[in-house]
C-alpha cells in the first residue's frame, strides 16, 4: 500500500508564544490543545507573513508566490456573542479565514455564519452601484446624482411637510460610531423618529430591566456563565441564535454539573442539551414566573436579606404572587404543579443562578412587563451582582446593544440620556451646537421633547389619517441604512406604505426586500452600502464589551462606508461643518476614531467616556492576555494591566483615568474602581404613598415617605456604607469631598451651569471630575439604591399576565385583557378593540394553530446577506413551517410537502413547506423570520436589480403576523399570534 | 506514529454547521459537494443528537480496499488521501464507506460522475501536484496540515464539539471531559453500543 509523507512546511515565519513548541512535529500536545481550544495559548499577533504555496482564491487573484499575506481582525457582523474574524488578505482580496484562538469571547470558534463571512464581502451578489427605480426599471446612476436627487427631495419633504415626515431607520449592523452619527444626523435633521431593530428585538428589554435596576443591558457575561451552577433559559435558542455562547454555557454546565433548564414552546437545539426541559404556552411568561415566585415564597426559599436591603416593592409583588395558586399556573400555561416547583426550588436553591433570555419574551404585547418579571425572580433569589448570577439578557445583532446605547431610539438622545430639555443642552455642549439653532431645526420644542414613531409602526404612520398621528404631517419618506422590511409584523399594510411613501432610500449592501415588495414605479434609491468589514470601527457586543474592527479590505464595488455616506448627506443638507466640527473628514472620509472619541467626551451617563480608541486598539493587541473567566488581563500587564476584555460599560471617567470595566453590573463584591457597582438610584431618593392603615380601629390614610436607598448594602471599599444618592456637585460639596476636585474639572463644572454649579451632576460633568471623586471614595457615580420591583412609572407597574391579541384562549381574555387603547409614540394603540374583536368573532375557531416565529443557525435577520451567501444558503433552501404530527395528520399535510398558510388580518396567506415534527407541540406551528422574497405565493426575483437577488428566496412570516404593541415601547407581537394550514 | 482522527462529542454538538461552512470557505468547496454534514438524529425529540460527519480516515479504509485504481491511500499521519488523476469516478468508495463520505460533482451512473471529492483533512491531495500549490489547491483544497495547522472544520467548532488530530491525545482529552461530566461512561451511544449502562 502506498503511504504518502506529509510535507511540513511552517507557515508562520517566526514561530511565536507556544507555537515555538512546534518545531518537528505540527502538532504537539500543547500546539493541539490550543488549536481545540482547551487552554488559552499566546499567539502573538502577527502582521505580515509570508505564504510560501500560492492559492486559488475563486473570489479573487491568487496570491503570487512569496506575497505578503496581510493578517487583519475585525468581528463577525452576526449576532451579539462578538466572534473575533481574522482575515487572511493579500493584494487587497481576503483570500482565507483563521481561527483566532486569542479572543477570550470565541477563542477560535464560530458558527455556520461566522466561519462564512468571506463571503458576505466577496459576495457577487451585493448591489454594485447606485440605482433607482425609473418607471419600474432600476437604472444605474452615480453616486453624486444620487446624493443630489435625494437630498433636494428630502429637503423638500421638509420644506413642505416639516423634518418629521422623513423617517431615519438605522441599523444594529452599524458600527457605534456610525449608530451615533445617524442619531446625531436625525438630531440635526430635526426629528426624533430615529429608531433601529433594537425596537423589533429587546425595546422591551432596555425599558423593562432599565427600570427594575438603572441600566437595560446583560448584566454578566457569556464568560460568565462558566460560573453558574443553574442555568434558566426562558424564551430563547442560543443554539442557534448565539452558537458560540453554547460554548461557554455547555462547559460550564459540564465543570460545575450544572443544572441547565429550558423553557419554551419548541423543543429547541438548546433543549437537546438541557438537564430539563419544560414545554409551555407562548405568552405565559409571567404566569410562569409567578407560578414559581409563589412556590418560592410559600417555602421560604426567598433572599431575605439581599430583599432588605436591595430590593424596594415586595409587598405589592406578594400581592400579585397571591393570584398564582398552582392551579391558577396550570389553567393559563399548562405547567404542571410538580414541574413549576420543581424548576423554583433549583433557582432558588442551586445558586449562582443566571436566566437567560432573548426574543422569546420580549416580542410580546407584554414584554416590558415580561422581562420585569424575569427581574423579580432574580431579585426574590437574591441572584444579581455576583458572578455566576444575573441577568443574561442575548441581545440578537453584533451591534444591536452598541446602537441602542448610542441612542438610534425614538425615545432618547446617544446613551439614554433621553429628550428633555438638559438631555438636548448636554448633547449641544458635546457638539459644541448652540441649543437655540438645534432647536430651530424642530417645529417646536415640544416636538424636539416628544418620543418619536417606532419603526414598528410607520406604516402606521404613513396611512393613518393626519389626525390621528401627532405630529404635522403623516411619514413621507423613509431612509433606511441596514434594516430589513421583513422582520417587521403586517407586512400586507408595510407593502401599502411603501406604495404611498413619495421617497423610498435603502442603503444596504443588498437590495432588500424593501426593494420588490411594492409596485412602486418611481421615487425609490437603492445606495450601495458596505459591510462593517470593510470599514473601521467599534462594536458592542451583549456583555456591553466593545471591540474594535480594523477595516480587513476596501469597500468592494462601489460601495461606501456609512460614515461617509451620511456625511455626503449631511454636506447636501448644509449643515456638515457644523456636524463633523469635531470630527476629521479628510477627501470625503471620516475618521472613526474621532467619532468614538466625541462619544467619549459626551458618554458619561452609561460609562461610554472611557473607551478611546487606543485602548480599545490595545485590547484587540493583547486579547490572548485577558481571562476566559474573569475576562481580566493580569494586573502587571503594561498595556491592558487588570482591565476587562473590552472594556464592558460602564466605563467611568475619562481613558486617562483607567477604569477597566465593569464585567458584572451591581456587584458590590468589587470597589467602583475595579469593576463593582451598586443599584442604580435612578428614580429618586425615595417614593411618597399614600397607604390605607388601621389605626385604633379607624381605617385612615397615611403618607408614607418610602427610603428607595440601599440599606446596609454598599460596594466594597464605599466610604458611605449606605445607601446615597447620585452624585452632584452639591453632593460632593455636602460630604466635603469637591476639594478633590482640580481647578480644572471645576471650570468646566462651572461653565456647564454658571448659575447652579451645584445642580451639575455625574452625567452632565464633561470633566469627568464627580465621577473621578466618587470613585476614588470608592462610590458609583450612579448611587446605590435598591432595585425597584413596582415601576410605578409603566403601565403595569407590577407585572400582570395579559393575554397576547390573537390568543388561542378566548376564555381567558375575560380574566386577562390586554391594556385599554390608548395613544402612544404618537400613533394609537388599539390593541384592546382588536383583542375584543378576535374573541367576538371567535377568530381562534378559524385560526387555531398558535403562530410563533424565530431564528435559524444558518440565517440572520431579515436573511438578505446569509441568504445570499453561497455557503450559507446551500444549508437551507426553503422557508419551512413547523408543525406537529398531530396538527399535520388532521389537516393531510405531509413532512416536506408544500402548505398554504392563512393568517388572521388582512386575508394574508403564505405558501410555504412543511416540517412535520415534535419539536413543537400540539396546536403550535412555528416558522424562521429570515425570508423574504415570495409573497403571498408569488415569487418576486424578477424584481430584484439584476444580479443582486439573494439565492435562496421565500415566503416571509410576516406577511401573517398581526397586529399587538407593547404600550411601553411600541415592541410587535410576532411570538404568539393565530394562523391555520392547509396542505396546498 | 501520531494517526489523525476526528471525534465529534455529541454532548456538545448543536448542529451549527460551523464546521460545514468552514471547510466549503477554506477548499473552497463547490455548491452540491459536501464534505462534511452534521447529521442529527431524534430531530425535535427528547434525546435529539447532532453528530458532525465527513471521512472519518479509517485505518485500514474500506474505500481504499474497494478501489479499483488503488487511488485512495492513507498517509503516515493516517490521512486517508486520493489521486484524483487516477480516480474513475466509479463510485464503488461511495459504497463501500460506512459515511458516506465520498461526494461526486455529477449525478449519474458508473464512470460519469467525474473525480471522487472528500474530506482530505485539510492535507492537501494525494496526487502528484507539489504541497501546497496552486495545483493542489485547485485540485484538493487547502494544506493546513502542511503548515502545521488542523482542519479548518475542528478549528472553528462552535463548542469545540468536534476534536481532530493525534488520536491518542483526543482520546484523553475525550476522557477528561466524560470525567468531568460526571456520568459515567458518560458517551452518548454507550447502551446501544454496548448493552450497558456503566457507572462511576
Amino acid at each position: 500500500m502506498l503511504i504518502r509523507k506529509s510535507e511540513r512546511r511552517p507557515e508562520r515565519a517566526k514561530p511565536s508564544g507556544a507555537e515555538a513548541g512546534q518545531q518537528s512535529s505540527g502538532l504537539d500536545r500543547r500546539t493541539f490543545l490550543k488549536r481545540s481550544g482547551i487552554t488559552i495559548g499566546a499567539l502573538a499577533a502577527v502582521g505580515e507573513i509570508a505564504l510560501h504555496g500560492v492559492r486559488k482564491a475563486e473570489a479573487g487573484p491568487p496570491p503570487p508566490v512569496g506575497a505578503p499575506v496581510t493578517i487583519r481582525k475585525n468581528i463577525c457582523t452576526h449576532c451579539s456573542v462578538g466572534c473575533s474574524v481574522i482575515a487572511k488578505v493579500t493584494n487587497g482580496v481576503w483570500i482565507g479565514q483563521e481561527p483566532d484562538y486569542d479572543s477570550p469571547i470565541n477563542r477560535g470558534s464560530h458558527c455556520c455564519k461566522g466561519a462564512a463571512v468571506r463571503d458576505d464581502v466577496l459576495n457577487e451578489r451585493r448591489l454594485r452601484y447606485p440605482v433607482k427605480l425609473v418607471n419600474g426599471q432600476w437604472t444605474r446612476i452615480s453616486w453624486e446624482k444620487a446624493i443630489d436627487e435625494i437630498g433636494d427631495k428630502l429637503l423638500d419633504i421638509r420644506q413642505k411637510a416639516g423634518p418629521d415626515s422623513v423617517y431615519w431607520l438605522g441599523s444594529a449592523k452599524f458600527t457605534n460610531e456610525a449608530a451615533y452619527l445617524n442619531r446625531k444626523l436625525a438630531a440635526f435633521w430635526g426629528t426624533n423618529n430615529s429608531d433601529h431593530q433594537a425596537r423589533i428585538c429587546h425595546s422591551t428589554t432596555v425599558t423593562g430591566v432599565a427600570n427594575t435596576w438603572g441600566y437595560g443591558a446583560m448584566t454578566n457575561s457569556y464568560n460568565d456563565i462558566r460560573n453558574a451552577k443553574t442555568i434558566l433559559l426562558m424564551g430563547g435558542n442560543p443554539a442557534e441564535a448565539h452558537p458560540v455562547s453554547l460554548q461557554h454555557i455547555l462547559e460550564g454546565k459540564e465543570l460545575n454539573r450544572a443544572n441547565m433548564i429550558v423553557v419554551d414552546p419548541r423543543m429547541t437545539r438548546t433543549a437537546a442539551h438541557a438537564t430539563e426541559y419544560v414545554r409551555v404556552r407562548p405568552g405565559t411568561h409571567i404566569a410562569t414566573i409567578y407560578g414559581m415566585l409563589w412556590h418560592i415564597f410559600e417555602n421560604g426559599w426567598e433572599d431575605k436579606e439581599f430583599l432588605s436591603q436591595r430590593v424596594y416593592g415586595l409587598d405589592e409583588v406578594r400581592k400579585e404572587i397571591a393570584k398564582w395558586p398552582p392551579k391558577e399556573v396550570e389553567r393559563v400555561t399548562g405547567l404542571p404543579e410538580a414541574q413549576v416547583k420543581h424548576v423554583a426550588q433549583l433557582f432558588a436553591t442551586q445558586k449562582p443562578a443566571t436566566l437567560i433570555w432573548a426574543m422569546g419574551q420580549t416580542q410580546f404585547t407584554t414584554g416590558t412587563a415580561n422581562v420585569r418579571a424575569s427581574c423579580l425572580l432574580l431579585l426574590a433569589t437574591g441572584n444579581m451582582g455576583q458572578p455566576g448570577a444575573g441577568a443574561n439578557i442575548f441581545r440578537g445583532h453584533t451591534n444591536v446593544q452598541g446602537a441602542t446605547d448610542l441612542g438610534l431610539d425614538v425615545t432618547s438622545l446617544p446613551l439614554y440620556y433621553g429628550l428633555a430639555e438638559e438631555a438636548w443642552r448636554h448633547w449641544c455642549r458635546v457638539w459644541e451646537i448652540d441649543y437655540d439653532w438645534m432647536k430651530s431645526r424642530f417645529p417646536d420644542k415640544k416636538l424636539m421633547e416628544t418620543p418619536g414613531i417606532p419603526s414598528t409602526r410607520w406604516f402606521d404612520a404613513t396611512l393613518l389619517p393626519k389626525n390621528q398621528i401627532s405630529q404635522p404631517n403623516p411619514v413621507q419618506a423613509m431612509f433606511i441604512m441596514g434594516h430589513g422590511v421583513n422582520t417587521i409584523t403586517r407586512m400586507p399594510e408595510a407593502v401599502k406604505g411603501i406604495e404611498k411613501l413619495e421617497l423610498l432610500v435603502v442603503c444596504d449592501p443588498y437590495p432588500t426586500a424593501w426593494s420588490v415588495l411594492s409596485e412602486r414605479k418611481n421615487g425609490t434609491y437603492l445606495l450601495p452600502a458596505c459591510t462593517s468589514f470593510e470599514m473601521e470601527g467599534s462594536r458592542t457586543n451583549s456583555n456591553r464589551s466593545l471591540q474594535w474592527g480594523e477595516k480587513i479590505v476596501d469597500p468592494v464595488f462601489e460601495a461606501k462606508n456609512d460614515y461617509d455616506m451620511m456625511y455626503m448627506f449631511a454636506h447636501k443638507f448644509g449643515f456638515a461643518d457644523l456636524m463633523f466640527k469635531n470630527i476629521k473628514v479628510e477627501n470625503g472620509a471620516v475618521s472613526a476614531e474621532d467619532i468614538l472619541r466625541e462619544i467619549n467626551r459626551g458618554g458619561w451617563s452609561t460609562g461610554y467616556c472611557g473607551q478611546s480608541p487606543e485602548r480599545l486598539k490595545a485590547h484587540m493587541r493583547n486579547q490572548h492576555k485577558f481571562d476566559l473567566v474573569t475576562l481580566r488581563a493580569p494586573k502587571d500587564d503594561p498595556e491592558v494591566g487588570g482591565e476587562y476584555y473590552g472594556l464592558p460599560w460602564p466605563c467611568w471617567g475619562t481613558p486617562e483615568f483607567k477604569h477597566p470595566g465593569t464585567p458584572i453590573l451591581y456587584n458590590t463584591n468589587l470597589p467602583v474602581k475595579e469593576g463593582g457597582g451598586t443599584f442604580r438610584a435612578r428614580f429618586g431618593v425615595e417614593r411618597v404613598v399614600k397607604r390605607k392603615v388601621t389605626e385604633n380601629g379607624q381605617e385612615v390614610e397615611r403618607e408614607d415617605h418610602d427610603n428607595l436607598l440601599a440599606e446596609g448594602s454598599y460596594s466594597v471599599g464605599s466610604e458611605i456604607k449606605d445607601g446615597y444618592p447620585e452624585f452632584t456637585l452639591g453632593v460632593l460639596k455636602k460630604l466635603g469631598w469637591d476639594k478633590d476636585l482640580t481647578a480644572q474639572e471645576l471650570e468646566v463644572i462651572a461653565r456647564i451651569n454658571p448659575a447652579d454649579p451645584d445642580k451639575v451632576s455625574w452625567s452632565t460633568d464633561l470633566s469627568g471630575g464627580i465621577q473621578r471623586v466618587a470613585i476614588e471614595h470608592g462610590c458609583s457615580p450612579y448611587g446605590n439604591a435598591k432595585a425597584r420591583m413596582i415601576a410605578w412609572n409603566l403601565p403595569d407597574p407590577v407585572p400582570v399576565h395579559r393575554e397576547p391579541i390573537y390568543t388561542p384562549r378566548p376564555d381567558l381574555v375575560a380574566d386577562y385583557p390586554t391594556l385599554p387603547d390608548a395613544k402612544q409614540f404618537r400613533v394609537p394603540n388599539i390593541g384592546f378593540s382588536v383583542q375584543k374583536a378576535a374573541v367576538d368573532r371567535a377568530i381562534s375557531k378559524q385560526f387555531p394553530l398558535i403562530l410563533s416565529s424565530g431564528r435559524l443557525v444558518e440565517y440572520e435577520g431579515g436573511g438578505e446577506e446569509t441568504r445570499s451567501n453561497k455557503w450559507l444558503a446551500e444549508l437551507k433552501q426553503h422557508m419551512y413551517v413547523e408543525i406537529n404530527p398531530a396538527d399535520a395528520a388532521e389537516r393531510g399535510v405531509v413532512d416536506g410537502g408544500w402548505v398554504w398558510v392563512t393568517g388572521a388580518e388582512n386575508g394574508s396567506r403564505a405558501r410555504m413547506k412543511a416540517q412535520v415534527t415534535e419539536r413543537v407541540g400540539k396546536g403550535v406551528a412555528w416558522m424562521p423570520f429570515h425570508f423574504a422574497g415570495w409573497y403571498e405565493g408569488a415569487d418576486l426575483r424578477a424584481k430584484y436589480p439584476a444580479g443582486a437577488d439573494p439565492i435562496v428566496l421565500g415566503e416571509s412570516v410576516n406577511t401573517l403576523t398581526t397586529y399587538g404593541y407593547d404600550p411601553a415601547t411600541g415592541m410587535q407581537e410576532p411570538k404568539a399570534t393565530l394562523c391555520q394550514i392547509r396542505a396546498a | 506514529m501520531a494517526r489523525m482522527k476526528f471525534l465529534c462529542d455529541a454532548d456538545r454538538c448543536i448542529d451549527c454547521n460551523a464546521c460545514v461552512t468552514a471547510c466549503k470557505n477554506e477548499n473552497e468547496v463547490p455548491w452540491g459537494i459536501n464534505r462534511r454534514r452534521v447529521v442529527t438524529i431524534n430531530d425535535g425529540k427528547p434525546g435529539e443528537r447532532s453528530v458532525s460527519m465527513a471521512c472519518m480516515h479509517c485505518t485500514d479504509a474500506p474505500c481504499a480496499s474497494v478501489c479499483p485504481v488503488k487511488c485512495i491511500y492513507p498517509t503516515e499521519d493516517g490521512i486517508v488521501l486520493h489521486d484524483k488523476d487516477l480516480c474513475i469516478g466509479c463510485g464503488y468508495c461511495f459504497y463501500a464507506c460506512p459515511f458516506g463520505a465520498p461526494q461526486y460533482p455529477q449525478v449519474g451512473n458508473f464512470g460519469s460522475r467525474g473525480k471522487m471529492d472528500k474530506c482530505t483533512y485539510c492535507a492537501g491531495g494525494g496526487g502528484s501536484e507539489a504541497p501546497g500549490s496552486a495545483e493542489e489547491y485547485a485540485k484538493y483544497g487547502s494544506n493546513r496540515f502542511g503548515e502545521g495547522k488542523l482542519p479548518m472544520c475542528a478549528e472553528m467548532c462552535s463548542t469545540k464539539s468536534l476534536l481532530a488530530g493525534d488520536g491518542d491525545i483526543i482520546a484523553q482529552l475525550y476522557e477528561e471531559r466524560v470525567e468531568t461530566r460526571g456520568y459515567g461512561s458518560g458517551a452518548w451511544g454507550w447502551t446501544t453500543a454496548y448493552h450497558e449502562d456503566v457507572k462511576k
